[in-house]
């Protein structure tokens, strides 16, 4: 299967001595969408500089596509849409102006790059707000407008650096279902977010890089299949006693109507809910505590800090 | 990239650059009119009565050529400078490194900017002018060429400052420290046959006054300074900046970590 990127012996080293990449390796294949995690100061931002040339490496080798960033930089660099962290448009350009600009650093003709920036700005609910200068518009449109300015080119992979930071939920999910959809249409595509629900609903490998070097690197599911406990809310209808005991499950009373239960892998929940039903206790709903990719997250970070 | 696609995104810096200061000519092309017509009025008609000819022509005629070209230099200069470090000063210069633009068309695409800039502003300063002055133009090509030459090498000069810049205090330091006094110092108002024999010869170091020169020759007909000299020097000093600005680019100097 094709590459969408290959990174080798990756590092990098500022000028102030701080050692941001320390000789990572990564693949990930055409097609897919993976997953960059890492706390603060990880090393994501700099090695997605990196491959989009905004940052020079100290060492290794990156392709795209099998174009080498070092031989082949122009080929690699014309697979590559990014959407950066930090709004980086000129905010005094109209927004129809942005997308139509960055087509034209690709060499797509004027009239083309109108085109395209239509069909962008209307996919992403923008094309009213085309004439509005930058700086006018809301933050969940801002970060619209970079995705729309990064697929301009038609990029084959496209990274995206926490690009639903700040983003109403409305909006965050309807980013979701787009970028899905032209995932779905073959565009690969890298994602760093701080929401985890984020990475565990879009994302079907991921990689997690702390301290500069790669933590693990799996996909989405034989990760989470790690998780041996997860902690479950259960709301009840009926008010629970002070002394409830339910045989060989953890359960904690968080208030009247509420349980909190850990649950291992290995075990069903019926024989929980039979416990509860014989108690008179109905359960009105259930969620998990925290999400399943946070809790293995705060795990392999807080052991690699070990 | 081919040849056709790298005109394509040339041609995008150009317009945007252009869209970006005619955007706001209140604060580009307007002030250098004014200022000028106030030197005109202060220096051509107050004082300059009282002062008599220079080389043949009235000093308000003396001085137009120079007023023109001052305004040319600082403007060039201001565009580029004041483009180039605000996209990186706002990172949306990572939007042209991020495409397979070569670097020589980013530099090609600002001095163009500057360019333009510049010639608008010449125009315009010159329109202003004749309300004044009584200019025939002595030589059409040698006027547009030096002028343009000229706003070349101030834009490149604009640049570098930009790529080097780290600050808004850096692009402020050089044009209000060096730029403006070698522009003054550089034959606008007087001709250096009016100073002593050492001052002549210090004055030979400063580049703006072969331009001035010219540029007056092209407007008037007389230069202090031989006119294939001052071709020399602006095309060297244009190639030596091109290529200087070119290599920083190219090692990434000023715009990638």
């Amino acid at each position: 299967m094709t590459r969408a990127l290959s990174i080798r012996g990756l590092r990098k080293t500022y000028a102030n001595g701080l050692q941001a990449v320390k000789g990572i390796d990564l693949d990930v294949e055409a097609g897919d969408f993976f997953a960059l995690l890492g706390p603060n100061g990880a090393g994501k931002s700099t090695t997605i500089g990196i491959i989009s040339s905004l940052v020079n490496k100290s060492a290794g080798t990156v392709k795209v596509f099998d174009h080498d960033i070092d031989t082949d930089l122009t080929a690699a660099k014309s697979c590559i849409g990014l959407v950066p962290q930090e709004f980086n448009f000129n905010i005094f350009e109209p927004a129809v102006e942005i997308v139509v600009n960055q087509a034209g650093y690709y060499g797509i003709p004027r009239a083309e790059a109108f085109e395209r920036a239509e069909k962008l700005l209307k996919e992403l609910g923008l094309w009213e707000k085309r004439h509005t200068m930058a700086r006018e518009l809301s933050g969940g449109m801002k970060r619209r407008l970079m995705i729309a300015r990064a697929l301009v080119n038609n990029p084959r992979l496209l990274i995206l650096d926490e690009p639903t930071a700040g983003v109403d939920i409305e909006i965050r999910r309807s980013m979701w279902d787009y970028l899905r959809r032209i995932n779905a249409q073959g565009t690969t595509i890298i994602l760093t977010t701080h929401y985890l629900e984020e990475a565990e609903s879009l994302c079907r490998n991921i990689a997690i890089i702390d301290e500069g070097t790669i933590i693990e690197n799996t996909n989405m599911k034989t990760l989470l299949n790690q998780l041996q406990t997860e902690t479950f809310i259960l709301d009840t209808q009926q008010a629970v006693p002070d002394s409830l005991n339910i045989l060989d499950y953890p359960v904690r009373r968080l208030d009247a109507n509420t349980l909190e239960v850990d649950i291992t892998k290995d075990r069903s929940m019926n024989h929980l809910f039979e416990e509860l039903s014989e108690s008179g206790i109905e359960i009105l709903s259930m969620r998990n505590k925290t999400n399943r990719l946070e809790q293995l997250f705060v795990k392999l970070t807080e052991a690699n800090d070990a | 990239m081919n040849l056709q696609q790298q005109l394509i995104a040339y041609k995008t810096i150009v317009i945007r650059e252009f869209l970006r200061f005619i955007r706001i000519w209140l604060q580009t092309v307007l002030p250098p009119v004014i200022t000028t017509a106030l030197y005109f009025i202060i220096f051509g008609n107050l004082i300059g009565s009282q002062i008599g000819d220079m080389h043949g022509f009235s000093y308000m005629n003396y001085i137009t050529p120079g007023l023109i070209m001052m305004a040319i230099i600082t403007n060039s200069y201001a565009n580029v400078v004041s483009s180039f470090f605000g996209t990186k000063f706002h990172h949306n210069i990572e939007e042209m490194l991020i495409s397979p633009l070569p670097n020589y068309i980013i530099i090609l695409g600002f001095i163009s900017g500057g360019l333009a800039r510049g010639m608008i502003v010449g125009l315009a300063v010159s329109t202003t002018a004749m309300l004044f002055a009584d200019i025939h133009l002595h030589s059409i090509l040698i006027t547009v060429s030096i002028a343009m030459m000229t706003s070349v090498l101030f834009a490149l000069a604009g640049l570098l400052n930009g790529i080097y810049a780290k600050s808004f205090d850096d692009i402020s330091i050089v044009p209000t420290f060096v730029l403006t006094p070698l522009t003054y110092l550089g034959g606008i108002f007087y001709s250096i046959d009016m100073l002593p024999e050492f001052w002549q010869n210090v004055s030979l170091i400063n580049p703006i006054l072969y331009m001035i020169n010219a540029f007056r020759y092209g407007l008037l007909g007389v230069s202090d300074i031989n006119l294939a000299l001052s071709y020399a020097i602006t095309l060297g000093f244009i190639l030596g900046l091109y290529s200087f600005a070119l290599y920083l680019l190219n090692k990434g100097h000023g715009i990638r970590s």
